[in-house]
């Protein structure tokens, strides 16, 4: 794959990512967020904006199914990936383990840090499906919630860790 | 908060990002993680003409042995490192670095090179490797060279690494059988930079030390090697009062400042605790092995 398609002077590109397991295409500006192409560009609001200096996670997607700050990645950085945000959770079967988890166990209150924290979580039970108290503390450590305390946050992971393994 | 508008490319390899760079003489910057980067150019404190985005370039995410070191390629993350049971028991300094740098979320993004690149005297992998005697790769148009850490850390931000130039790989020099470290950390809260961070790396033959590594974090215009200590352990054996002499030593050698993480007084004591404390662990990780 090389590069020869740019010319000096040129500041926007044609990018294709997979966003939710659906392939979108659009004209962005090279200096265009992750963040912004989400929320505005192909208008996927549930990814917020808190610090936009990254600090506080309430931006978190997965990049080919890894956490990161959207609000600190280029979007023309992602050409060819596959980007989840909260809007891709729900299954058919309707609520993904981990929002169900927080659901039942109360794990928000305003709600602004909450997609964030799901994809941080979602990420860390694909690959710890059975994380100590602390393992959770630690995988969240990068997202800040101003309302809850974490307490009932750690309590929905628990939630989501108990319900997978009774799905499988 | 938008960055400036700028160009950008993708290159496949090492060569084409240098021509790139060459093209742009000294407006371009590499993007690798984005961890520092992209947060200073929303800041418009860098405004670069154009970006080259090294992440698409392949053979650089590998961390193994070669040639007597352990060689760190250019687009390892710290979150790889975290997870690398290459970077335990004698190459523990950077094991047990690796966690504690920003938070998980940001580790799965920023690298190691990226970071010694950016040359924060606040980061953590510049004491880290300073303290294992590490060095970088360099390629430029006029082919590779090696530098030595100390010599890349000129000051605050600032490297010896031309703007036409590229890091490809970090390497460590093989410590031997009987080595250890650590590096510890004083931070307020997670994601934050260090007041004080201290690394240790040490390795014994038949008992006393070969060589030891002490670097300190947050405490000087740059990563500082405290070269006194380093050389007061040279031969010794690691007993309590060679320990003790050489915290002293590395409190001596800490430049600290007062602000709003500490006094200057409180930040020295911290290198004395903590280089007494990475001392012991060391010895102890060294001497089992
Ligand atoms: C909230 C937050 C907290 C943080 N906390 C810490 C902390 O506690 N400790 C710590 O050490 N760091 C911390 N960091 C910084 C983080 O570790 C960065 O990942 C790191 O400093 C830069 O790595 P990067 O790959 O992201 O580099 P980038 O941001 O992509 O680049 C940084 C600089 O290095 C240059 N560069 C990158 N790769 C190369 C290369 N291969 N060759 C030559 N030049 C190159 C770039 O041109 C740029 O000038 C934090 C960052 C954030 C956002
Ligand atoms: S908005 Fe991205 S980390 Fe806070
Ligand atoms: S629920 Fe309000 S910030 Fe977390």
């Amino acid at each position: 794959m090389t590069d020869t398609a740019v010319e000096s002077g040129v500041l926007t590109r044609t990018l294709t990512v997979s966003v939710n397991g659906t392939g979108r295409s659009a004209e962005v500006e090279n200096r265009l967020l992750l963040v912004h192409f989400l929320r505005e560009t192909l208008g996927l609001t549930g990814t917020h904006v808190g610090c936009d200096t990254t600090s506080c996670g309430a931006c978190t997607v997965l990049l080919d199914g890894v956490p990161v700050k959207s609000c600190t990645v280029l979007a023309v950085g992602v050409e060819g990936r596959e980007i989840t945000t909260v809007e891709g959770l729900a299954g058919a079967g309707g609520l993904s383990p981990v929002q169900e988890g927080f659901h039942q166990e109360h794990g928000l209150q305003c709600g602004f840090c909450t997609p964030g924290m799901m994809l941080a979580s979602t990420a860390l039970l694909a690959e710890n499906p059975d994380p100590s108290e602390e393992e959770i503390r630690w995988a969240l450590s990068g997202n800040i919630c101003r309302c809850t305390g974490y307490q009932n946050i750690v309590k929905a992971v628990q939630y989501a860790a108990a319900k997978m393994k009774e799905e499988h | 908060m938008y960055p400036a508008t700028f160009e950008y490319h993708a290159p496949a390899s090492v060569e084409e990002a240098i021509s790139l760079l060459e093209r742009y003489g000294d407006e371009a910057k590499l993007l690798a993680g984005g961890q520092s980067l992209i947060p200073l150019m929303k800041l418009r404190f860098a405004s670069p003409r154009a970006l080259v985005d090294v992440n698409r370039i392949e053979g650089l995410d590998s961390i193994g042995e070669d040639d007597g070191h352990l060689a760190i390629g250019a687009l390892v993350r710290h979150k790889d490192c975290e997870r690398s049971e290459a970077l335990r028991g004698r190459y523990g300094v950077l094991g047990d670095a690796a966690p504690q740098i920003s938070d998980p979320i940001v580790r799965n993004l920023g690298t190691v090179a990226g970071s010694l690149a950016h040359a924060d005297p606040q980061g953590d992998w510049g004491s880290a490797l300073l303290a294992a005697g590490a060095h970088v790769e360099a390629v430029g148009p006029g082919g590779t060279r090696t530098i030595e850490l100390d010599e890349l850390f000129q000051g605050p931000f600032t490297t010896c690494l031309e703007p036409t130039e590229v890091v490809t790989s970090v390497r460590v020099p093989d410590p031997g059988p009987r080595a250890g470290g650590t590096y510890l950390k004083l931070e307020r809260k997670v994601g934050d930079f260090a007041t004080v961070g201290v690394a240790v790396h040490v390795s014994l033959d038949n008992g006393t030390v070969r060589r030891a590594g002490i670097a300190l974090t947050a405490v000087g215009p740059r990563n500082l090697r405290a070269r006194t200590a380093e050389e007061a352990l040279a031969g010794a054996t690691l007993d309590d009062d060679t320990i003790r002499e050489a915290a002293e030593l590395a409190a001596e050698a800490a430049q600290p400042r007062s602000d709003h993480r500490g006094s200057a007084d409180y930040k020295r004591n911290v290198v004395r605790v903590f280089t007494e404390r990475g001392l012991r662990k060391a010895a102890e990780t060294a001497q089992a092995a």
